[in-house]
């Protein structure tokens, strides 16, 4: 890994499905192109360790997850510079972002960036989610396709979203027992998602979707209209209790796995300055883009799921797309040996299609983003719900006066697994739309980084002079 | 907690844990080797000691910080094992030496 120059066309951040093929079209079109990447390998959480899974049997993770070997090969391929093990920290108006890998910060300067830092989890705040033993539905997934693990004990299934039904019934073709799936997506969704079932009905989620379900509820306890979830015990999950119609029922466990959908991850580009609104919808901030992925900042383009969510093949249109914008600004004479845009944007309307009628469907409820009392908020500076509530109540009208009454938001994940629940919260004790509610203000750096990480880097003599006294 | 499907796959890294001698597997993160090892939590929160496990496993909610060969609060689920590793679990706040 010794990315020496200090100066590229494109630098794109995240290897996942739209990184990986922004990637794949500006190298391909012979810009410099970095591609930037946290994890050890590539592929995002979708393709995650595509290329060293110990787990070669293809049926297992399905067709969907391997077509991801074909796209990480194309991007090798391309001529793509490929950094895994870079964390960016930050990035600017002027296009300079800064890096950390390999134990040395870097600023490095670019003509196009495009952003494709994909989706998290969105929380899922539910008395005892910060024991042991509670994960979400993805973690269990990146343990399934990195290093064959999977639970060995008692294992609950929890929420709603296409991601906790895949991972059901990728568990259950490895053979694990899954004592039961709480379903948490309320009757009423149903309803409100007939009106799209026309469109679900041509896409390709409908047949997948359907034998998905039928898979999982032949060989697990489905367990519908659950509401009420609480993860207990000492130091370590031990049970879990749930109400389920008039019932309430609770069920040992030693591994709880929730997940209410995905929302995109926002962090980078909210701290770089871009303006985002909330999906009232999908329930979470979008960054404001036209149709090429371009934000309103000149040369910073967002693919993939950190546009809003869209599934890993809308992904990697829309990275090809922001690819192509890419070199349409920098060299629109080479555009001619490139996919065509409209091709392109055929199918990521095609991908799209079924899209609103999974986001009804799979809605969460109010219960489980709206916690009360004692639950906690903030996992990092251990906030609680009743805490939260208390600062309104005094005075706090926003995210970043929760910060100064509370340190809510202020721990090591900066927001990120309490940012929604303190907006939604706020929003509905105030009676305001989230939109003026607002998001934690981001700044750089968007994760932690460490003093020798900035001390390693090349520092100009007159720098250090500024700050070395002989 | 955890068990592999594949008791042969990957090649066998060494590793300490607190210490103790323990066997990953090449491509395991930091975070993925302690669940394998049977680990019940990688952590201790600063404010009111609670014990805390890896919960996200892809980087964003900082649960799985550890200590790795003497470095503090590095985030194990990023990390991946090597031979001859440090791995400590981090107990508390940390602290300036």
């Amino acid at each position: 890994m010794s990315a020496g120059a200090n100066t590229y066309d494109v630098a794109v951040v995240g290897a996942g499905p739209a990184g990986l093929a922004a990637a794949a079209i500006t190298a391909g079109a012979d810009l410099t192109t970095l591609l930037l990447d946290e994890n050890p390998t590539p592929g995002g959480q979708i393709y995650r360790a595509v290329t060293t899974t110990p787990l070669k049997e293809q049926s297992l993770l399905g067709e969907d997850y391997w077509a991801g070997a074909a796209l990480v090969a194309e991007t090798k391929a391309s001529g793509a510079e490929i950094v895994q093990g870079a964390t960016v920290w930050s990035l600017d108006a002027t296009r300079e972002l800064a890096a950390s890998w390999a134990g040395t910060s870097r600023f490095i300067k670019v003509r196009r960036v495009i952003l494709a830092t994909g989706a998290l989890e969105r929380p899922f705040p539910i008395p005892g989610w910060t024991l042991p033993g509670v994960m979400t539905a993805g973690a269990l997934q990146t343990l399934l396709k990195c290093s064959g693990l999977v639970p060995a004990g008692r294992l609950v299934l929890a929420g709603t979203g296409p991601l906790l039904w895949l991972l059901a019934a990728q568990l259950l073709r490895a053979g694990v027992r899954i004592v039961a799936l709480l379903d948490t997506a309320p009757s009423a969704n149903y309803l409100r998602a007939l009106p799209h079932v026309p469109t679900f009905a041509v896409s390709r989620y409908l047949t997948k979707g359907v034998a998905l379900r039928r898979e999982v509820a032949q060989h697990v306890e489905v367990v519908r209209g659950v509401t009420r979830l609480r993860a207990e015990g000492q130091g370590a999950l031990a049970s879990i209790a749930f109400k389920a119609g008039p019932d309430e029922r609770r069920l040992a466990a030693d591994v709880l796995a929730l997940h209410q959908g995905v929302v995109p991850n926002v962090n980078l580009a909210m701290a770089a300055g871009i303006a985002h609104r909330w999906h009232p919808v999908q329930l979470c901030w979008v960054p404001v883009l036209d149709a090429m992925g371009n934000s309103g900042i000149d040369g910073i383009a967002i693919a993939g799921d950190g546009a809003g969510i869209g599934g890993a093949l809308a992904a990697e249109a829309q990275g090809r797309l922001a690819g192509l914008a890419a070199v349409a600004a920098v060299a629109p004479e080479r555009l001619a040996r490139l996919p065509d845009r409209q091709l392109l944007e055929q199918a990521l309307a095609r991908s799209m299609r079924g899209r609103a009628f999974l986001d009804q469907l799979f809605a969460p409820p109010r219960w489980s983003r709206l916690p009360e009392g004692d639950t906690i908020v903030c996992r990092c500076e251990e906030v609680t719900a009743a805490q939260l509530l208390e600062a309104v109540g005094m005075g706090a009208m926003g995210p970043n006066q929760a910060k100064a009454f509370l340190r809510c938001g202020m721990g090591p994940c900066q927001g990120r697994l309490c940012g929604l629940t303190v907006t939604e919260l706020i929003s509905n004790t105030r009676g305001v739309a989230p939109a003026e509610v607002g998001h934690f203000r981001l700044r750089p750096p968007v994760k932690p980084i460490t003093l020798a990480e900035l001390a390693a880097m090349a520092h100009t003599q007159r720098a250090v002079a500024a700050v070395v006294r002989e | 907690m955890f068990r592999r499907l594949l008791e042969d796959a990957g090649q066998r890294v060494r590793v300490t844990i607190d210490g103790r001698p323990a066997t990953a597997r090449a491509g395991d993160s930091v975070a993925a080797a302690m669940l394998a090892c049977g680990l019940p939590y990688c952590r201790t929160t600063p404010l009111s000691g609670q014990k805390r496990a890896p919960y996200c496993m892809m980087g964003v909610c900082f649960e799985c910080l550890v200590t790795i060969d003497g470095v503090d609060n590095r985030q194990g689920c990023l990390i991946e094992v090597s031979e001859g590793m440090r791995i400590d679990t981090q107990l508390g706040r940390r602290a300036v030496e």
